[in-house]
Parts: structure tokens; sequence; C-alpha cells
């Protein structure tokens, strides 16, 4: 076992785990919080996709103790207030959500985009979303929702 | 497990020469431990916090590009991109942009699969790779290094710190092209990488090609200066380099392609690395990265 400090959304948590934790079981199973998913397992599907340090990591293939004292970020942190951030609530108005199950996945990559690139083209969109699969909506309006969150922004 | 996070250069290697094994990024490992291919080792150290190890530093003798450097920095980097852009082209096309923050050049290196992507750009630049332990540091060439598939020659007690390449000839460019059945978290089905240098004239003065994923190792093509210096960059002379990579392939089958579609293609796309890296050498622009800037590879 190996003790550490694990910052995520702001707040510190103790960590005692297995060094060979991944981060994402360390968040769901330790830290409590299940927004972020377990897609694939096998860094393919994006659908664990969480911030380090502001930057997109996938959480299955991360080691949680090479996280220690660093800033993480998932779903449940990118909301300022009680209401939902801009590109959470253009993904509903878009319909850029069917199932779900990709779309925490799909903001973290679309929040850190945004964050560097604040008015992306299309084919930048597309590659900051090319680590995360949907099998649902074709993309499409996946898309449309960043478009409209930079417009709003 | 035992696991610890190294502040220095010191320490990691300390820990290196008491058995333990470095992380980085961790893409390769930890995916690598789940698919079974690896297992974690008894001891294990993070070198990710080691900021000495992230620089891109010039100077009169070339570039020496610290092992910790991300693919997101190599493809975006001003002198990369600018004088060694087939490694930018290489980088650009690693994984996803979640696997580009992460991975290094260095994990890229010493995972030392055949089919890495920044391996047959940093051969046809030139590059060495610095090996540090508690006894010093040696420079290794690449040939020298890789050994076999996910195999080198470093010792368990020996880190690498940098790669290091000499300065660009003017009138030079490189570039990076891969087979790829898709645009995102692919691996090379195969690749190859070009450098080509131009007389005043327009001539060819020298050119080097190494391939990936058609052998053991990444490999050198033999004999290309001989083929093209003194020749102008017309289609007998892109003909006769997609042959010579050709020839020297020894592909295997495996999920992704046969051996014969393998040896074919990599003289495609060797072709197309010379081109690239021949109209850069000319200072025409083209975007980083080659694949996509001139449609090769996956249609969109």
């Amino acid at each position: 076992m190996t003790s550490y400090e694990l910052n995520v959304n702001g707040t510190t948590y103790p960590i005692d785990a297995e060094p060979s934790r991944n981060l994402l079981s360390v968040i769901r199973d330790q830290v409590g919080l299940t927004g972020t998913k377990e897609g694939c397992d096998d860094c393919e599907c994006g659908a664990c996709m969480v911030l380090l340090d502001g930057q997109p990591v996938n959480s299955c293939s991360y080691l949680a103790a090479q996280a220690a004292e660093r800033e993480v970020t998932t779903i449940e942190g990118i909301m300022t207030t009680e209401e939902l951030a801009p590109i959470q609530q253009n993904m509903l108005d878009a319909g850029g959500v069917q199932c779900g199950f990709c779309t925490p996945g799909m903001i973290m990559s679309a929040t850190a985009l945004l964050a560097r690139t604040p008015d992306p083209s299309e084919e930048e969109i597309k590659i900051g979303l090319s680590g995360n699969l949907c099998r649902c909506t074709g993309y499409a309006k996946i898309f449309d929702a960043i478009k409209e969150t930079v417009v709003s922004l | 497990m035992e696991f610890s996070i190294a502040t220095t250069v010191a320490e990691a290697l300390d820990a290196l020469q008491n058995g333990a094994r470095p992380v980085a990024g961790g893409t390769d490992l930890v995916v690598g431990v789940r698919h079974g291919k690896s297992s974690f080792p008894d001891q294990l150290v993070a070198i990710d916090r080691l900021n000495e190890l992230k620089s891109i530093d010039a100077s009169d003798a070339g570039v020496r590009v610290g092992s910790l450097v991300t693919h997101a920095q190599l493809m975006t980097d001003p002198l990369i991109t600018d004088r060694y852009s087939a490694i930018a082209d290489a980088s650009a096309l690693v994984g996803s942009p979640a696997t580009r923050n992460v991975g290094t050049l260095g994990g890229n290196v010493m995972n030392g699969s055949p089919a890495m992507d920044t391996g047959a750009p940093l051969m046809v630049l030139g590059a060495q790779a610095e090996l540090a332990s508690s006894a010093g540091s040696v420079l290794v060439d690449l040939a020298d290094l890789w050994t076999g598939p996910g195999q080198t020659s470093a010792a368990s007690d020996q880190l690498c710190v940098a790669l290091k390449m000499p300065v660009r000839p003017e009138r030079s460019g490189s570039a990076y092209v891969r087979l790829e059945y898709r645009r995102a978290m692919e691996i090379a089905v195969v690749g190859a990488a070009a450098s080509v240098a131009l007389n005043a004239d327009g001539t060819i003065a020298d050119a080097s090609v190494a391939l990936a994923a058609v052998a053991p190792t990444i490999i050198a093509v033999d004999g290309l200066s001989t083929l093209a210096a003194g020749r102008t960059v017309d289609e007998q002379l892109l003909a006769d380099v997609a042959s010579a990579a050709s020839e020297h392939a020894s592909p295997i089958s495996d999920l992704r392609a046969s051996d014969t579609y393998r040896r074919h293609t990599v003289g495609v796309m060797a072709k197309r690395a010379f081109d690239a890296a021949a109209r850069r050498a000319t200072g025409e622009v083209i975007g980083i990265p080659v694949n996509r800037a001139i449609g090769i590879g996956a249609a969109s």
C-alpha cells in the first residue's frame, strides 16, 4: 500500500491504495465520484477522461499515485455554481447526449480543448475529441454543442 | 509493488540501481500490464516530475531533447516543427490529445516497439540516445539501442535522459508518413521517415530513409544516400526510393496487415515521405503532420 493525497476538484482526499491502482478506480471507489466512466478500460474510448493540471488524461491508464498532489478535475468539478457549465447545457440543448455514457469524457476533452483553443476550427474540434468514442450521436450534435459554447463564451 | 516519486535525476538513478523500473506517462506500462504483455515491476519509480528532462535545448552542436518532452510539446515546438519536422509529424499522429499530453519521447524510444512513430524520424535525423546511470552518461546510436521488439541494449540501471541530434544542413527537410486505418488511437501499419538535403542547384546532396513496423526494430534503408546523391527529385527517383524501401523490409503478417501488403505499402510511404522531405527542403511549407496536410492515410 502507498499513502498520498489526491486533490480532486479542489478538495484534498487522503488515499491508501495499492500503487498499481489506476486513477479511474481511485476516483470512483475511494473518492466516491462516479461521473467518470469506465468504458473500454484500454485507453481507446475516452469515457474515463479527466483533467490533470488542466490537461486531458485517460484515467483508466494512469497510475493514481502519480497524480498525488496534482490537480485532478472530473465532470463533477466543472460547474462553478449550482448551474450547469455552458458546455454541459449546450450538450443537452443540441441533443449531444443520447445514452450519455460517453458524455462526461466528451465534456472533459471539450473543456480542455476550449481552454487551449478558445475558437477552434471544425478540424481542431475533431482532433480535440479524437480520443473519445460515441456510439449514439454520430458526433455532429456534439460538435454543434462545442460550437455553440464558443459563441456563448 | 513499491512506488516512489523521484524529485531529482540522481534520485531516479539511485532507484534504478536498486532495481526499480521507471514510469513517465504510463501509456505503455499500464496498458501493457492489462493486456498481459508485461507485469508491474517489484519497484516502480515515477520520473514524470523531473523538470530538468522536459526541455528542448538548441546549441551550435544541434538540439538536445529531454526524454520527458511530450508528444504534445514536440508537435508544436517551433524548432522541432521547422528543422526536425519528421519528429513533429510523428508526434502529432501518436494516440489522442490525452496520449500526447502524457506520452514522452523517451518512453516511445525506450519502449522499443518496432511500430513506434518517433523512431524512424529520429533515425533519419541522426539521433543518439543519452543514457545516464550512477556511473555516468553515454551516447548510443539508435541502431545499437534497439535490439528487438520491445528490447533495447540499455542496462537496467540506465535511464534515457535525452535524445541528441546534430544541426540540420542548409536546404534540408524531413518528413514522416504512416499507413493508418483510422485517424486516432492508431498504431502504424507501416511508416517511413525521410531526410533530404539539397545542393544549391536543387540536386540531392544527401538523403536517408528509415522504416517502421516492417522489421523487428526500426531500420534504416542502407545505400539510400548513394542511390539519391546528385539526382533531382522526379518520378524515377521516387520509384527507386520505394523499391529500395520495399526490398529492405522484412515484415511479418499479423492482425493488422499481411507481410506482402506491408512490403508494398512501406515503399509507398517511403516515396511520399521522401517527396515531402524534399519539398520542405526547398522551403515549401507542408503542415504538421504530413498525413493530414496532404491527405495521406485514413480518409476523413
